[in-house]
C-alpha cells in the first residue's frame, strides 16, 4: 500500500486553503450566508434612509450607523460557516480529514472574504444613497475597513465555533458577539469618523494600533482554544 | 512501515453516567478488533474515541509506527465509515473525494483511486449530487471517502448498514484487503459481519 507515500502531511496552509475552497464552493451553490448578508444590508440601509428622511445627520452619527449595518449583517451570515457543518452533520467528517488548526484558519479565510465583500457592499450603498457621508481621508478609511474586517472575521469565526453546538444559536450569536466586538466597533467607528473629518493619517495611528492588538489577541486566543471547542 | 494501535484504560462518562471504563486493547498490523454490545452500550462512543474525534474521560488511544517514536496525526492514518458520518450532500462524490484528497495534499492522486471507485460501483454517478443518492449508495460513497487515502487503520461502525447482498460481499472483500498490511476495527451487533477477529471488546449496559 505504500503508507509512507500516502500518509501525506499536508501543510497547514494547503489544508486551510482546501477547507476555504470547499466552503466557498458550498456557499456559491447554497447561497445561505450571501443571501442573508445582502438582505440585512439592504434592509438596514433602507431603514436608515427612512429614519433620516430629508434631515441630515452628523458625520459621527453616520459613521456609527455604517458599522451598525455591518454588525447586524455580519451577525446574520458569519455564523453559517460552523453552524452549517453542525446542521448537516459534517463536523465529524471535517474532523476526520483535517487538523483543528487547519479548520480554524480555513473558516477564518472564508469569513474574511465574506466580511470584505460585505464591507465593500455596505460602503458602496452608503456612499450612493447618503450624500452627507463623504470620505475626506481615504487612507484612514481603507486601513480602518481592512483592519476592521480582519478583526470582525477573527472574532466572528471563534464565536461561531462556540455557539455552533448550542440549541439557541440564533439568539446566542449576537449576544455573545456584542461584548467581544465592542472594543473593535468603538475603534472602527472612531477611525471612520476621523476619515470623514479629513484628519491626517498620523492622527489615526492610535486606532490602528488598537485594531492590530485586537486582531493579534483574538487570533492567538482562538488558536489556543479551538482544539477544545472543536473536539468535544 | 508497520503501525500499532492501542487503547489504554479507556473510560468515558457523560456528566455522572459512566458509559464504559477500563477498556484496553493493543492491535498489531493485520489484526482485527471487534467491538460488540447491545444498543446503548457505547460502541459508537468507543469508535469515536478511537477515531480521535472524541476525548476519553480517562485513558488514551495511541497509534504509533514501530520504527518511529513520532505519533502521527489521527486524521492522516484512519478511515472511518459509520451511520452518523455525513458526506457533503450538495457536492458530488467526485467533489467530496477531491476535497478529502486536497485537504491531505494528495490532489494529484485522484486518478489512482479509479479501481476503488469501480469496485464500489460509483463511477457511473461520480458527478451526481450526493443528496440524490439512496442510503445504500451513500454508504458506498462513505467507503470511498474512508479508503481514498489508503489509511493504515480502517474503522467501521455497523459496516453492513444499508447495503444489499452485493454491497455486503464488497465490504467483506474490502475488510480482507485492509488486513494485507493494515489494522481493522469493527463495531457491530452482528458478529457474523467479520470472518475472524484477534481481539474483542464486549460492552455492557
Amino acid at each position: 500500500m505504500g503508507y509512507d507515500r500516502n500518509i501525506a502531511k499536508a501543510s497547514l496552509w494547503q489544508a486551510s486553503v482546501a477547507i476555504f475552497l470547499k466552503d466557498w464552493k458550498s456557499e456559491l451553490r447554497t447561497r445561505y450566508a450571501i443571501s442573508a448578508l445582502v438582505m440585512f444590508v439592504v434592509t438596514t440601509i433602507s431603514i436608515i434612509l427612512f429614519a433620516l428622511g430629508s434631515e441630515g445627520a452628523s458625520v459621527s452619527a453616520l459613521s456609527g450607523m455604517l458599522w451598525v449595518a455591518v454588525f447586524f449583517a455580519a451577525m446574520s451570515g458569519l455564523s453559517r460557516t460552523f453552524v452549517a457543518e453542525e446542521e448537516r452533520g459534517t463536523s465529524m467528517t471535517l474532523q476526520l480529514v483535517a487538523s483543528p488548526t487547519a479548520v480554524l484558519f480555513g473558516k477564518l479565510m472564508f469569513n474574511l472574504v465574506l466580511v470584505v465583500c460585505l464591507n465593500a457592499f455596505v460602503v458602496l450603498l452608503y456612499s450612493a444613497f447618503i450624500s452627507e457621508f463623504v470620505i475626506r481621508t481615504y487612507s484612514i478609511f481603507v486601513v480602518t475597513v481592512l483592519l476592521g474586517s480582519i478583526g470582525f472575521a477573527a472574532a466572528a469565526t471563534i464565536i461561531a465555533a462556540i455557539i455552533a453546538r448550542a440549541n439557541t444559536k440564533g439568539t446566542l450569536y449576537p449576544v455573545l458577539a456584542f461584548p467581544i466586538l465592542l472594543p473593535l466597533l468603538l475603534t472602527v467607528i472612531n477611525g471612520t469618523r476621523l476619515a470623514t473629518e479629513g484628519a491626517f493619517f498620523e492622527e489615526a495611528l492610535g486606532e490602528f494600533n488598537i485594531l492590530v492588538s485586537y486582531i493579534v489577541a483574538v487570533v492567538a486566543v482562538s488558536y489556543i482554544l479551538f482544539d477544545y471547542i472543536w473536539k468535544d | 512501515m508497520t503501525l500499532e494501535l492501542s487503547g489504554r484504560n479507556l473510560k468515558k462518562g457523560f456528566n455522572r453516567r459512566v458509559i464504559f471504563e477500563r477498556i484496553s486493547f493493543s492491535l498489531k498490523p493485520r489484526q482485527t478488533l471487534l467491538i460488540t454490545g447491545p444498543n446503548g452500550s457505547g460502541k459508537s462512543t468507543l469508535i469515536k474515541i478511537i477515531s480521535g474525534v472524541l476525548t476519553p474521560t480517562d485513558g488514551q488511544v495511541v497509534a504509533q509506527r514501530s520504527e518511529s517514536t513520532a505519533v502521527p496525526q489521527m486524521h492522516s492514518i484512519i478511515g472511518l465509515v459509520s451511520p452518523y458520518l455525513q458526506m457533503y450532500d450538495e457536492f458530488s462524490p467526485r467533489e467530496n473525494l477531491q476535497f478529502a484528497l486536497s485537504v491531505r495534499n494528495m490532489k494529484s492522486s485522484f486518478h489512482s483511486v479509479s479501481p476503488l471507485l469501480e469496485k464500489l460501483q460509483l463511477k457511473g454517478r461520480l458527478d451526481d449530487p450526493v443528496k440524490t443518492f439512496s442510503s445504500g449508495m451513500k454508504q458506498r460513497v462513505k467507503y470511498a471517502f474512508a479508503l481514498i487515502h489508503q489509511p493504515p487503520i480502517l474503522i467501521l461502525d455497523e459496516p453492513m448498514a444499508n447495503l444489499d447482498a452485493d454491497g455486503i460481499e464488497l465490504v467483506k472483500e474490502l475488510m480482507h484487503e485492509q488486513l494485507h498490511e493494515g489494522l481493522l476495527v469493527v463495531a457491530t451487533n452482528d458478529i457474523t459481519d467479520v470472518d475472524r477477529h484477534d481481539q474483542q471488546v464486549t460492552l455492557g449496559i
